[in-house]
């Protein structure tokens, strides 16, 4: 904007230009100061990302350098605070890694479900009041959703109504209620998507004989691909890193997750439980916390490039 | 759509709508099948938010009572309360609110108003902004409580320490919704205030903000509401601890409402089960009254161009 719409002050008159400078004689230095600060504060958004690398990576250095990389990514015993001490993070994974699917089983097909409903199906009265009370799900706090996993799912439904043989936490109960929370990030990312497919491609399909829902499986879902794979991107890193639902339902104990029912602690539950005990600074226990959350940091990481590349690279299509 | 499109197409090709409609029309089997798939998902996601709002109120009513706002946690449930949580979260969401808000709305009107887009580093900004956003709030957890470390400062359990670290958390939600109030506004504003002789800045401060603040107040409200709910990154400073006296100014130590639903859920007896589904109805009516507050101001406010 600053190189378009300022008047250059050039010293040299050209035709048509005042001979003088429409630019102000005396400099601004106050607004000056003005700009340099809001320069600044989106500087810090920089130093904040900085921040979380050194601040992971710093520990994390000490703490691989008394436990092997290898050991700490492909060992299947996590116990650290144990005297026979063990840092092998794959129960942990196991456990992210089924949380995360059984939400993803929830949230894509009923997010996508929503998102189809709302760009394609609803008249725009209906998605006026149908939207908000959806976005309502992803207000609601996580511990709350986490009592929820709890004490109603876990314990009322699966254990009293259901009589499924499962103890007091489980990877299913905090997975599902995980999949509902994410339900308003897939839908709402999607449905943009959806919505911004021209007009006329579901014209032209409708031309050709196609009916409402011929046009929305062929036409309008493969031309939104781009913007649903993000969303779905999105979900899995939010999945990924929620932290209260899996605290306060899936369990604490470190172990390989060999089915829906078992209990199991993810890298988000560890790092939360770990850090009600008073571990000191500098200690590997510490340590460890940092190691697990860089890991955790890396994948998120990774998940929301390839998001970030997927709308770049596909949205300008129409 | 079809049904429209097919009659309106005259009868000389009826022959043709015919055989269309018997290879399904909107009222082919699948396609209502389809429909009711479409309708299935929304009414899983909004029976599913009844069932929960609904149980929650349940389990806690007996203890949605005045001494859930006045009493102080106790070993014994029936007479604890939520007292120090509730004066807690307001003392961090108001300090959170006097942080990020100002700082979030500076970025972005430097990266909406003054940045030239081309240039590397703003778009370095830019793409830092969005993968911030998507960070797990436990790890920006972390990065307070190696700062803090760092920092040398002992007791890691105050309000200006937790509202640092949820400043940071909702920062990126911020700017990205002031961004896009900001962009809303239309190039004609900026130019007309600017052949007026106005500076930059002045348009910026007397025409753009202003005429963008339904959507920045929106965006920081529900950024607000998510600090609010907010209890991983503060775990780890140290915020989940027995605190029985009323928080009084910014070094003060602190505990909030998810946190003391968080502790409640932990403990055996049946009383603090009680107690933690109390604390959350108070919480979900906040948050739904947040909410609510956003969606009123959208659509009442927000001005279309």
């Amino acid at each position: 904007m600053s190189s378009t719409l300022t008047p250059t002050g050039g010293s040299a008159i050209t035709p048509g230009r005042p001979a003088v400078s429409l630019r102000s004689m005396r400099p601004r230095y106050g607004e000056m100061a003005v700009r340099l600060i809001f320069r600044i504060a989106a500087w810090i958004t920089i130093v904040i990302t900085i921040g979380i690398v050194i601040a992971l990576l710093e520990p994390s250095l000490e703490f691989f350098a008394e436990v092997p990389l290898g050991d700490f990514l492909f060992g299947d015993r996590w116990a650290p605070r144990f005297a026979d001490a063990s840092f092998g993070v794959l129960p942990l994974v196991s456990a992210t890694a089924w949380t995360t699917v059984i939400a993803l089983i929830v949230a894509i097909p009923l997010g996508l479900g929503a998102a189809v409903f709302l760009s394609e199906y609803a008249s725009s009265g209906v998605r006026k009041v149908l939207k908000p009370i959806l976005e309502i799900l992803a207000g609601i706090p996580t511990v709350v959703y986490g009592l929820f996993a709890l004490q109603f799912v876990q314990s009322t439904v699966f254990r009293d109504w259901l009589q499924l043989e499962t103890g007091a936490f489980s990877v299913l109960a905090a997975g599902l209620v995980m999949g509902v929370m994410i339900i308003p990030t897939i839908a709402s990312i999607s449905e943009d998507s959806m919505s911004a497919v021209p007009l006329g491609m579901r014209q032209g399909s409708a031309a050709l004989g196609a009916n409402k829902m011929q046009t929305t499986l062929r036409v309008v879902f493969p031309a939104a691909l781009s913007g649903i794979i993000a969303a779905i991107v999105l979900g899995v890193s939010r999945a990924v890193g929620e932290t209260m639902i899996v605290a306060i339902a899936a369990g604490s104990q470190a172990r390989i997750v060999g089915g829906p029912l078992e209990q199991g602690q993810t890298m988000t539950g560890f790092i939360a439980n770990a850090a009600l005990g008073d571990s000191r600074v500098g200690s590997i226990e510490y340590n460890t916390l940092f190691a697990v959350g860089l890991l955790l940091f890396a994948i998120t990481l990774v998940i929301n490039a390839i998001a970030i590349q997927i709308v770049r690279r596909y949205r300008e299509a129409y | 759509m079809s049904s429209t499109i097919t009659t309106s197409l005259g009868g000389h090709i009826r022959g043709a709508t015919v055989r269309g409609r018997a290879r399904g029309g909107d009222t082919s089997p699948k396609s209502i099948l389809f429909l009711v798939a479409l309708w299935f998902s929304l009414f899983v996601a909004f029976s599913f938010l009844i069932v929960l709002i609904v149980t929650t109120v349940i389990d806690g009513w007996p203890r949605f009572d005045l001494r859930l706002f006045t009493e102080y946690p106790a070993a014994d449930p029936e007479e604890a309360g939520a007292r120090p949580a509730i004066l807690g979260s307001i003392w961090v969401i108001i300090t959170t609110a006097l942080l990020a808000i100002p700082l979030g709305v500076a970025a972005a009107v430097h990266m909406e108003e003054f940045a030239d887009k081309k240039n590397w580093f703003n778009r370095i900004v830019e793409l830092n902004i969005q993968n911030l956003a998507a960070v797990p709030s436990i790890v920006y957890g972390l990065l307070a409580l190696a700062f803090l470390v760092l920092m040398g400062v002992q007791n890691r359990n105050i309000v200006i320490a937790g509202a640092f670290t949820l400043s940071l958390l909702i920062l990126p939600v911020i700017i990205i919704a002031t961004r896009e109030a900001l962009r809303a506004v239309p190039m004609e504003i900026r130019q007309g205030s600017l052949a007026l002789g106005a500076t930059e800045l002045q348009t910026v401060m007397r025409q753009t903000l202003p005429a963008s603040v339904p959507g920045i107040a929106t965006g920081s409200i529900l950024a607000l509401s998510r600090a609010l709910g907010e209890a991983a990154p503060l775990l780890l400073l140290g915020a989940l601890v027995f605190v029985s006296f009323d928080p009084n100014g910014l070094l003060s130590g602190y505990t909030t409402m998810p946190i003391q639903i968080f502790n409640w859920v932990g403990r055996p007896q049946e009383g603090f089960a009680i107690l933690a589904s109390a604390t959350s109805i108070l919480l979900l009516g906040i948050l739904l009254a947040m909410n609510a507050l956003a969606i009123i101001i959208r659509n009442r406010y927000q001005q279309r161009w």
